[in-house]
């Protein structure tokens, strides 16, 4: 993949920690300059230490739940780089317990983020995307990161779903919709299966702490067993995906799906 | 033999009971002998074949406990909940303002959550001694396996609804609890709500005017016509009846053979 986005300028959601790193550093690796998003403190060790690991990035503090903050790395980006080829919505947060055990505080919250920060970052970037996609051979890429959960059913884990499934619809509609309009970005989705992240730990520790018969290792190697593959996803499995869809390699991709999921939904 | 489709001794609740398909499911679901309560936001309402009509504004949570307290107190039980209150949004991503984005989630999305949760006890309670348990029915739309262009909100909003019914249906079969989870996905049908789609379709310059719009989504179906509200609300007294008894974390797709092309 090296040298498929030289040239290409990316900002990444979410990008310090898990899939988000992962995918930036395949982004840079492809010849990208990659710019990471998350909510670290600019100049923070944990920021510093990510610049220097990973070549050609930037850091900018962005809260993707706030409108304000889009608008301000908007202007930031524009300033700086005069274009946007590829935003990577990934931020995203898990809920899992019983409907009636949800509060609503808890539901708002996970669609804020995992729904309304893609609509947000979409919106924001929409212009600066579509004109630099007017002068690259193949327009530019928005790559929205669903779940296998935006695609089946699991049990306690309804707001989850139903955010991914959003997510999900709401890329095709993108799609379309810039497509009909003539607009020069194409949308898709990806929907990774499960993945070791901290993310995935966090959650299954909950998880564990509900449940009380099983600790976060017992559920983290069910998982793994019953996944066709037998094992969980490394975040760069993501990230590769992603960097083929943010290239031209994909030139006729959009409204697509894609499925990274050693086989979980393949049954 | 008893009819797998009868409804009598049942008590359904309907949100969005003043809208087209929500009229029509009222109405046929008392036909199959149900007891319909229908819900809305106007304090009052007649809607022929209910047995009580309820304001309900779905979004509200505190609005939830107060009509199912009411429906225990004077049915002493719920066997169907039919999540219909919704509406739509037509409006490119750039024009979309955030508040716009947030009650399109709030009325299509968050009412199926909180419906859902408020008349879980009351639905497993009742499901025990019932044919096929008890059912919920949520209204998504084909919006919610396609996209369509100017209703990303909207999509979004039908996507999560399909999805939190799968979840839904397999939390409570895992848990044994006798409640079906199904959701509806009506292609585009002749009530208020399409023709607003289509008005919208129209000043953003789709389309030249309504009548091309309509004509337009009449040939997007196989049958090449719209739906009616009767032909969602049939699919939905399915749903509801012991006939669907083995149905649960499924999408009963309604769209004149759209989707399958």
């Amino acid at each position: 993949m090296a040298g498929r986005l030289d040239g290409r300028t990316c900002l990444v959601s979410g990008g310090m920690r898990g899939i988000g790193r992962a995918i930036c550093a395949c982004l840079a690796d492809a010849g990208a300059h990659t710019i990471v998003t998350d909510l670290d403190d600019e100049g923070s060790a944990d920021v510093m230490a990510m610049i220097g690991a990973i070549k050609d990035t930037s850091y900018i503090r962005l809260d993707a739940t706030d409108e304000q903050d889009w608008l301000a790395a908007r202007e930031h980006v524009e300033q700086a780089y005069g274009r946007l080829d590829v935003l990577v919505n990934n931020v995203g947060a898990d809920l899992t317990g019983r409907v009636q055990d949800i509060p609503l505080a808890d539901w708002r919250r996970l669609m804020t983020l995992n729904m309304e920060t893609v609509f947000l970052g979409t919106r924001t970037f929409l212009p600066l995307l579509a004109r630099t996609g007017a002068s690259t051979p193949y327009g530019s890429s928005i790559v929205n990161i669903s779940s296998i959960m935006g695609l089946v059913g699991m049990g306690e884990v309804s707001a989850y779903n139903a955010s991914k499934g959003a997510v999900r619809l709401f890329t095709k509609s993108n799609a379309l919709e810039f497509a009909d309009a003539r607009i020069p970005i194409r949308v898709n989705s990806v929907h990774p299966g499960f993945v070791e992240t901290p993310l995935l730990r966090q959650g299954m520790e909950r998880w564990a702490a509900r449940d009380g018969s099983r600790s976060a290792d017992d559920l983290i190697a069910a998982m793994a067993q019953a996944t066709p593959v037998g094992r969980l996803a490394i975040p760069a499995e993501i990230g590769k995906v992603v960097a083929f869809l943010a290239s031209d390699d994909s030139s006729y991709m959009t409204g697509s799906e894609v499925v990274v999921d050693g086989g979980w939904t393949a049954r | 033999m008893t009819n797998a489709f009868d409804l009598s001794g049942s008590v359904a609740l309907l949100t969005g009971g003043a809208g087209g398909i929500g009229r029509a499911s009222v109405a046929a679901l008392a036909a199959a002998g149900a007891t319909v309560i229908a819900t809305d936001l106007a304090p009052d309402a007649a809607i022929d074949g209910a047995a009580a009509y309820k304001r309900l504004d779905a979004t509200d949570e505190a609005g939830w406990e107060v009509v199912l307290a009411d429906i225990e107190r004077d049915y002493g039980r719920l066997d169907i909940l039919v999540n219909n209150a919704g509406i739509s949004v037509t409006n490119s991503i750039s024009d979309t303002s955030l508040t716009e984005f947030r009650r399109c989630m709030t009325v299509n999305v968050e009412s199926v959550f909180l419906g859902t949760r408020a008349a879980l006890d009351l639905l497993a309670r009742s499901g025990r001694d019932r044919p096929g348990g008890s059912s919920v029915i949520n209204l998504s739309s084909v919006a919610g396996l396609r996209g369509g262009p100017y209703m990303s909100t909207y999509c979004a909003s039908k996507g999560a609804v399909k999805l939190h019914s799968k979840s839904a249906a397999l939390e409570f079969a895992a848990l044994k609890l006798p409640i079906r989870v199904n959701s509806v996905h009506p292609g585009a049908i002749d009530t208020v709500m399409m023709e607003n789609i289509y008005t919208r379709y129209v000043e953003e310059g789709l389309f030249p005017d309504l009548a091309k719009a309509r004509a337009k989504g009449s040939a997007g179906h196989a049958m090449k016509r719209m739906g009616t509200a009767d032909e969602i609300a049939d699919g939905i007294v399915y749903l509801a009846a012991p006939a669907s008894r083995f149905v649960t974390g499924s999408e009963l797709v309604i769209d004149g053979g759209m989707t399958a092309d």
